[in-house]
């Protein structure tokens, strides 16, 4: 056997794909699935072999792209987190009747809790309305080994299928052995058969009830059935759970010493669940307790709910992350234990913020500045934490910052003085989803001022090139698009560029914008630094971190701490004064700026 | 020996200060003996200059995560960790702080405090407080026979010759920070 590596659970899916054969992976960056793509990129530069492996410029793109390297007869998967498979929902409710001919799989990556998305949906639900069956791990080992699953059950039924690991697979670390490279046999073949690939209505209900014959018989398939765990247990109450839940469950049961006493059953594929199962669970048992995360799909689909106990019956909790003291708690209650329930101190904890130095901080004290009764809407990324400086006052979903400025701009144009609106979008979201918006906001006539906050890169999941860059996912090189010629190609008048470092100069022209776009309509201002966090390869040429202190000037009015909120700038309450921090300064020298009583200085070292 | 081990331990801190470094060594010190590990950690927005928290489990466990009340010991790298994540502590769990002034816990648990950050500015390496707290607690810790770590001082060196085989100058500055904690224990 190899030998053991430690592994994140994202890189264990990208060695189940490499030793799946898959030839051709896309996926647009979300977070806890982000590390997927980069894994699987990271192995291919090892071997011989060509695949496809790109960032796609969204979800749905990346969809259509490695579904229809499917159809053309090859292995391939696309990668994102749940709310992605929103973006792609499209092609995946079209794919699931076509079908595939390679293996095609599908990776939607939940976020229970949520940790770093807007909703806990569960995209087993989406796999249920999409009807393609979905796998469930528990673990980085197991999500290895259900993509090779994946990859044989999507052939044998020529369906896609989705795996559905949540946070606490992908972000787990664990040793796992990683096997030998399935040398990949497929060759490409698209065989032409528009009655199929284009189907006309008529033939897709023909499709639709092919897709129910084949979740019929899916629902019998042998490998992905339901796993019973402790045959030596007896009683009349049984669990089941699934994903992550089983993993926390297997613990608990044996810590409670209920290992030899409660029969428990890990379901590997929540939809379509296994036929036989449900029966014989409602025929043996009297009680049956269902763990698992974050909708009852396995719940909702035991028909006899007379013994069923779960989400639906309150047993279980519908909302947040099942974590395993909670699980605890719900199976000593099943089993009839006294568990005295665990005081957890209120976890204050920080905040989070942006980073210090990040030029985001910069062009949010700006926009503030330029139109400081305005209305801010925001977008996903990074900058949804404008939100400490008062300059974010919405955030929907990837690209509405551009249609819901429009929304404000439609509600309040009849009235005698309608409020500014400045909308932010980061470089990839607007790429992702902001392009089309912005087309209709021109055509529209909508007043108002975009900010495309351009660092160069998708910084909140790990700094994934945009289409901007000019560079792959295996870091080869690509065209790039320009963020200004697309602006000008959506028909926008006043499209500039300026850097919020120079605080001053950036502030004007975001004035200029909004004096502009209340007579004429959109205006865009590029908002360009290079993000601090990957700014060693792409910094500014010539530019130079400052050294700033605070002088004696200072008298502890915290107007930088209020309005800049820079984790570098430390107010000292008692001594009345802030003093920056040096650990964390990364010498922006924008706070030199910020202060109105000129206090903050650079400190000059030839002097 | 190894398949009896079974070790829960928390690690906590603030972004920056590299408390996945840490537990990643930790982690590979565990494959390299031969024993089963799982570790959880934060991504995304929750990693944005927050509390960073992450869960290092080793021996035969399924679940990635430590309940309230089962760990061995806590990692702690900001003086107030104690108060924020004491809980997930069992009775007899050690506790190694980085902070100025001896760490406050109850009776039931046994602290260790250093002051790391004087040490790193010593060294001329302040963003090496994880490592020297670490080597502070590898040799503060293996006093105690119950509750002794499962890897060695050397254990770690080997992992972070592997992994900065290639980086001299981090391997070298590495190595001095955690035998600097190391050596801080009389």
């Amino acid at each position: 056997m190899s030998k053991p590596k430690l592994m994140l659970g994202n890189e264990a899916i990208a060695q189940g794909l490499m030793e799946s054969g898959c030839v051709m992976a896309t996926s647009y960056p979300g977070t806890p699935a982000s590390e997927i793509l980069a894994s699987f990129a990271a192995l291919q530069e090892k071997g011989s072999e060509k695949r496809h492996i790109q960032w796609a410029v969204n979800e749905k793109i990346a969809f259509e792209i490695a579904y229809t390297g499917s159809m053309a007869g090859l292995r391939t998967a696309v990668s994102m987190k749940q709310v992605g498979l929103n973006v792609a929902s499209d092609p995946l409710m079209s794919a699931a009747y076509l079908g595939v001919k390679g293996g095609f799989v599908v990776i939607s990556a939940d976020d229970p809790g949520p940790h770093s998305s807007q909703t806990e949906q569960d995209s087993r639900l989406m796999a249920m309305m999409a009807k393609i069956p979905v796998l469930d791990p528990d673990s980085p080992r197991q999500a290895k080994e259900m993509i090779a699953l994946a990859f044989q059950l999507s052939e044998a039924f020529e369906i896609p299928v989705m795996l559905r690991p949540t946070t606490r697979v992908c972000h787990a670390r664990q040793d796992v052995h990683p096997g030998d490279d399935l040398p990949h046999k497929r060759e490409v073949d698209f065989q032409k058969d528009p009655a199929r690939w284009a189907a006309t209505p008529k033939f897709r209900l023909h499709l639709h009830q092919e897709l129910e014959k084949k979740l019929n018989t899916i629902s019998r398939y042998k490998k992905t059935a339901p796993i019973r765990l402790n045959a030596e247990a007896t009683a009349s109450k049984a669990l089941i759970v699934s994903g992550v839940a089983a993993a926390h469950a297997k613990e608990i049961l044996k810590d409670l010493n209920l290992w030899d006493v409660i029969p428990m059953y890990q379901v590997l594929q929540p939809f379509p669940l296994h036929q036989d199962f449900v029966s014989h669970m409602i025929k043996t048992y009297s009680e049956i307790l269902v763990v698992e995360e974050t909708t009852g799909v396995i719940e909702m689909q035991l028909a006899d709910r007379h013994c069923i106990k779960g989400k639906l019956t309150g047993s279980v909790p519908s909302v947040g992350e099942l974590l395993p003291e909670t699980i605890q708690q719900i199976i000593g209650e099943f089993a009839g234990i006294d568990i005295e329930p665990i005081d957890l101190p209120s976890e204050p904890g920080i905040r989070p913020t942006l980073c210090a130095g990040c030029p985001h901080r910069a062009a949010f004290f700006a926009v503030k500045k330029a139109a400081p009764k305005g209305i801010y809407p925001s977008d996903i990324g990074c900058y949804t934490l404008g939100l400490n400086l008062g300059a974010v006052d919405t955030v929907l979903c990837m690209g509405a910052a551009v249609s819901q400025a429009a929304g404000f701009y439609h509600s309040y144009k009849h009235e005698k003085k309608p409020p500014d609106i400045v909308a932010t979008i980061g470089d990839s979201t607007f790429f992702h989803a902001g392009v089309p918006a912005l087309i209709d906001a021109v055509v529209q006539k909508v007043r108002f001022v975009l900010v495309i906050l351009d660092n160069r890169t998708t910084a909140m999941t790990g700094n994934q090139p945009t289409p901007a860059m000019g560079m792959g996912a295996c870091g080869e090189s690509l065209n790039s698009v320009n963020i200004e010629g697309v602006v000008e190609g959506c028909g926008v008048q006043f499209c500039r560029v300026g850097d919020p470092y120079q605080l001053k100069e950036f502030t004007d022209l975001l004035k200029e914008a909004v004096k502009y776009s209340r007579e004429n309509g959109p205006a865009v201002v590029i908002s360009r630094h290079p993000c601090l966090i990957d700014r060693f390869r792409k910094e500014t040429p010539g530019w130079q971190p400052l050294k700033v202190e605070v002088s004696d000037a200072c008298d502890g009015c915290a107007f930088c701490i209020d309005h800049f909120e820079c984790p570098a700038l430390i107010l000292d309450k008692t001594e009345e004064r802030v003093s920056i921090d040096p650990i964390l300064c990364n010498g922006c020298g924008v706070c030199i700026s910020v202060c109105p009583k000129k206090s903050i200085k650079e400190i000059k070292n030839d002097a | 020996m190894s398949n009896s081990i079974k070790q829960q331990i928390v690690i906590s801190g603030v972004g920056g200060q590299g408390v996945l470094f840490v537990t990643r060594l930790l982690a590979e010190a565990a494959i390299m003996k031969g024993l089963s590990v799982f570790t959880s950690e934060t991504h995304g927005m929750a990693q944005r200059g927050g509390t960073v928290l992450s869960h290092l489990k080793v021996g035969n466990f399924s679940s990635p995560l430590i309940r309230p009340g089962n760990a061995n010991g806590l990692l702690a790298l900001k003086a107030d960790s104690f108060a924020r994540h004491g809980y997930f502590l069992k009775p007899g769990a050690w506790v190694a702080v980085n902070s100025r002034e001896d760490a406050i816990v109850g009776p039931e648990f046994s602290a260790y405090t250093i002051d790391a950050e004087i040490l790193a500015q010593r060294i001329h390496n302040p963003k090496s407080v994880n490592l020297i707290l670490l080597g502070f607690a590898l040799a503060a810790i293996s006093g105690t026979l119950e509750n002794s770590l499962f890897c060695t001082l050397e254990d770690i060196i080997t992992v972070l010759q592997q992994r900065l085989a290639k980086k001299k100058q981090m391997l070298d500055d590495a190595v001095k920070a955690i035998e600097t904690g190391f050596k801080s224990v009389k």
